[in-house]
């Protein structure tokens, strides 16, 4: 009896021991569902109305030829409709295979690749180890936290301004480089140092949340595990290697998955701190879609939404194998 | 042959010895070696996170724009005016309403909307559930690339260009599933046996819901909160292209108002970027420990 309602609870679905009958089951079932459906009901109107609704609209324009000049406006009283025409998956070819599509979509891609990649692997990285730095019963705990974590207390569109001006051609940066006679690069003009300043300042951004996260992981593991390696003599490296890690596992997995997609979805970095126009080789897809849609005359809405679309994909992709993987991974360790 | 069983014999003892005297150190203190380099790369590290926002400040006690590039002649000639322009001649106190408007009322939306979602998610099962979790966790996969444009164009028809109306709903698309998700992390913390009790006792699931749960869960409400506050209120995309009129801008294009191609008024913009990052900080600050509890409730449960 005991057993049966210890996993009933375990698995978190059930709401009893006993086994009802089927009339009572399908009644309670019924009661349940009504329930449910009636509490998910505001999210899924508003992910059909400010999701759904947009992402099939969107889809469409990618199917059209849409631009500001062709779509529908008001201006002052006259109101223009739109004119724009179906055009099938030429937005698409265009984008992928068409002439100049190197310049305009693969280097835009394999630049957000490799920010994903490096900014990640840096986020986790340096929160891991602050993280482990600041697990540790000493002085100055709570003081270390609070500055460390001041990257993230202040909005990003304030700190990206604070970078733009250190990292300005003369500015803090570049003049504390000169005092230590090592060369000063420029930042915000140079594409190589775009990327750089970008990768740098995103990493600064994004370190708290990890850090924070990993600590949350960190205290979350049980103290007897330490002490029960401890005791069978189980070194620092080991202690870490094997407590440590499969214990912030599902942490990990989960930090590591936003990570990825908020880094690679990241607008506002390279958006502030390039402005608006300027280092188009520093553009991820991202802002380059933005540049394509909002930021050039006349504005390329369909070719815009369609970066947009395949954007998704990509994401959408990665975050299946991503799942796929961890859960192989899952049945290995069992 | 006996120097190896000797050996073997030894080491066992050695080992006993070499560990009684590591015990001697308490568990969980490390070396003064260790804590000294402990200590080292967490100031280095401190130092690194709050150097920009150091500088910011210092830069907003200069009274001329370009001030930033001599930062040693600031010391001598420090002053409050730039924030007395900045709250006198500039649009602070407009944008200050906008900021506010649209995110609390961001905050209320998704607040609302996706308390009673997060309970079903932890706590029921039902068919589409796992479609249902899978889209929650899609649309933070969501591009702004891929809204923009469509969105644009819908509120371009309906006229809601230019509104905060237009800003809230763009905003919530994306923070009403987050916000749901983060609570459905917090409701799983609960324990299940109190919902089961307060069945027992004859309450409905909305009941339990209402009068149980709820009120355990106002750490995990306080995290959605103030995560969607702090989305929508550092949201620049959506706002930059949304909002036309310049009293209606929010901080994050009010900001970007000062540093146009023409001229930068980098004295302004920090002094407005002080008096805004000041009470948001402090408000993180405040509520930070929640946060850290609310954000990692939903991982580390296995």
């Amino acid at each position: 009896m005991t057993v049966a309602i210890e996993s009933a609870t375990a698995r978190r679905g059930g709401d009893g021991g006993r086994r009802p009958g089927p009339l009572q089951r399908l009644r309670r079932g019924y009661q349940k569902y009504w329930y449910a459906y009636a509490m998910i009901a505001p999210v899924v109107v508003v992910l059909g109305v400010l999701v759904g609704y947009p992402l099939v609209r969107g889809f469409y324009l990618t199917l059209t030829d849409a631009d500001s000049l062709n779509s529908a406006r008001t201006i002052g009283v006259n109101h223009i409709d739109a004119t724009y025409t179906f055009v099938g998956l030429d937005n698409y070819k265009d984008i992928l295979f068409g002439p100049t599509a190197y310049d305009r979509f693969w280097s835009h891609f394999l630049w957000t690749v490799v920010w994903t990649a490096l900014c990640v692997f840096l986020h986790y990285a340096i929160g891991l180890g602050l993280a482990l730095l600041l697990n540790q019963k000493m002085r100055g705990r709570t003081l270390y936290r609070l500055l460390l974590i001041l990257p993230w207390a202040v909005p990003t569109f304030v700190t990206v301004f604070s970078w733009r001006v250190m990292l300005a051609d003369s500015g803090a940066l570049n003049q504390l480089l000169g005092h230590l006679h090592l060369p000063q690069p420029q930042w915000l003009e140079d594409t190589f140092w775009q990327r750089f300043a970008a990768i740098m300042v995103n990493t600064w951004c994004g370190v708290p949340f990890m850090m924070v996260s990993l600590l949350g992981g960190l205290q979350s593991i049980d103290a007897s595990l330490y002490e029960a390696a401890e005791m069978d003599g189980a070194n620092a490296w080991q202690r870490f290697r094997h407590v440590t890690l499969p214990g912030l596992r599902t942490v990990s997995s989960t930090v590591v998955l936003l990570g990825v997609i908020w880094t690679f979805n990241q607008f506002n970095i390279i958006f502030l701190l390039f402005g608006r126009t300027s280092a188009p080789d520093a553009q991820i897809l991202v802002t380059w879609a933005y540049q394509l849609g909002f930021g050039q005359q006349p504005r390329d809405y369909a070719q815009s939404a369609a970066y947009g679309v395949l954007l998704l994909s990509i994401l959408t992709v990665f975050t299946s194998f991503y799942f796929r993987w961890l859960k192989r991974n899952d049945q290995l360790a069992v | 042959m006996s120097t190896t069983t000797l050996d073997s014999a030894a080491s066992p003892a050695a080992t006993v010895a070499d560990a009684s005297r590591r015990r001697v150190r308490r568990r969980g203190r490390s070396s003064p070696l260790g804590r000294t380099v402990t200590h080292g790369l967490l100031v280095l590290a401190s130092l690194v996170a709050a150097a920009p926002v150091t500088w910011l400040i210092y830069l907003s006690l200069g009274p001329d724009k370009n001030d930033y590039l001599h930062p040693g002649g600031i010391a001598g000639k420090a002053t409050f005016s730039n924030y007395s322009f900045v709250l006198r001649h500039t649009n602070f106190f407009k944008w200050l309403e906008s900021t506010l408007i649209v995110a609390l009322g961001t905050t209320v939306v998704a607040v609302a909307f996706a308390a009673t979602t997060g309970y079903a998610v932890s706590r029921m099962r039902f068919p589409g559930h796992r479609p249902l979790m899978w889209v929650l966790l899609l649309t933070q996969a969501f591009p702004i690339a891929v809204l923009i444009v469509p969105m644009y164009e819908i509120f371009s028809e309906l006229g809601l260009i230019d509104t905060y109306g237009a800003l809230i709903l763009v905003n919530c698309s994306t923070i009403v599933p987050y916000c749901a998700w983060l609570m459905k992390g917090y409701f799983d913390t609960i324990p299940v046996e109190i919902d089961e009790a307060g069945r027992v006792d004859g309450l409905s699931p909305f009941g339990t819901f209402l009068r149980l749960i709820m009120p355990l869960a106002r750490p995990g409400l306080a995290v959605a909160a103030f995560y969607s506050f702090i989305t929508a209120f550092g949201e620049v995309a959506f706002a930059s292209t949304f909002l036309l009129d310049d009293e209606k801008y929010t901080f994050a294009v009010g900001l970007q108002s000062f540093v146009s191609e023409h001229d930068a008024q980098w004295n302004y913009m920090a002094a407005t970027a002080v008096l805004i990052a000041v009470p948001v900080a402090a408000f993180f600050y405040l509520v930070q420990k929640h946060l850290v509890t609310g954000l990692t409730a939903g991982g580390t449960k296995g």
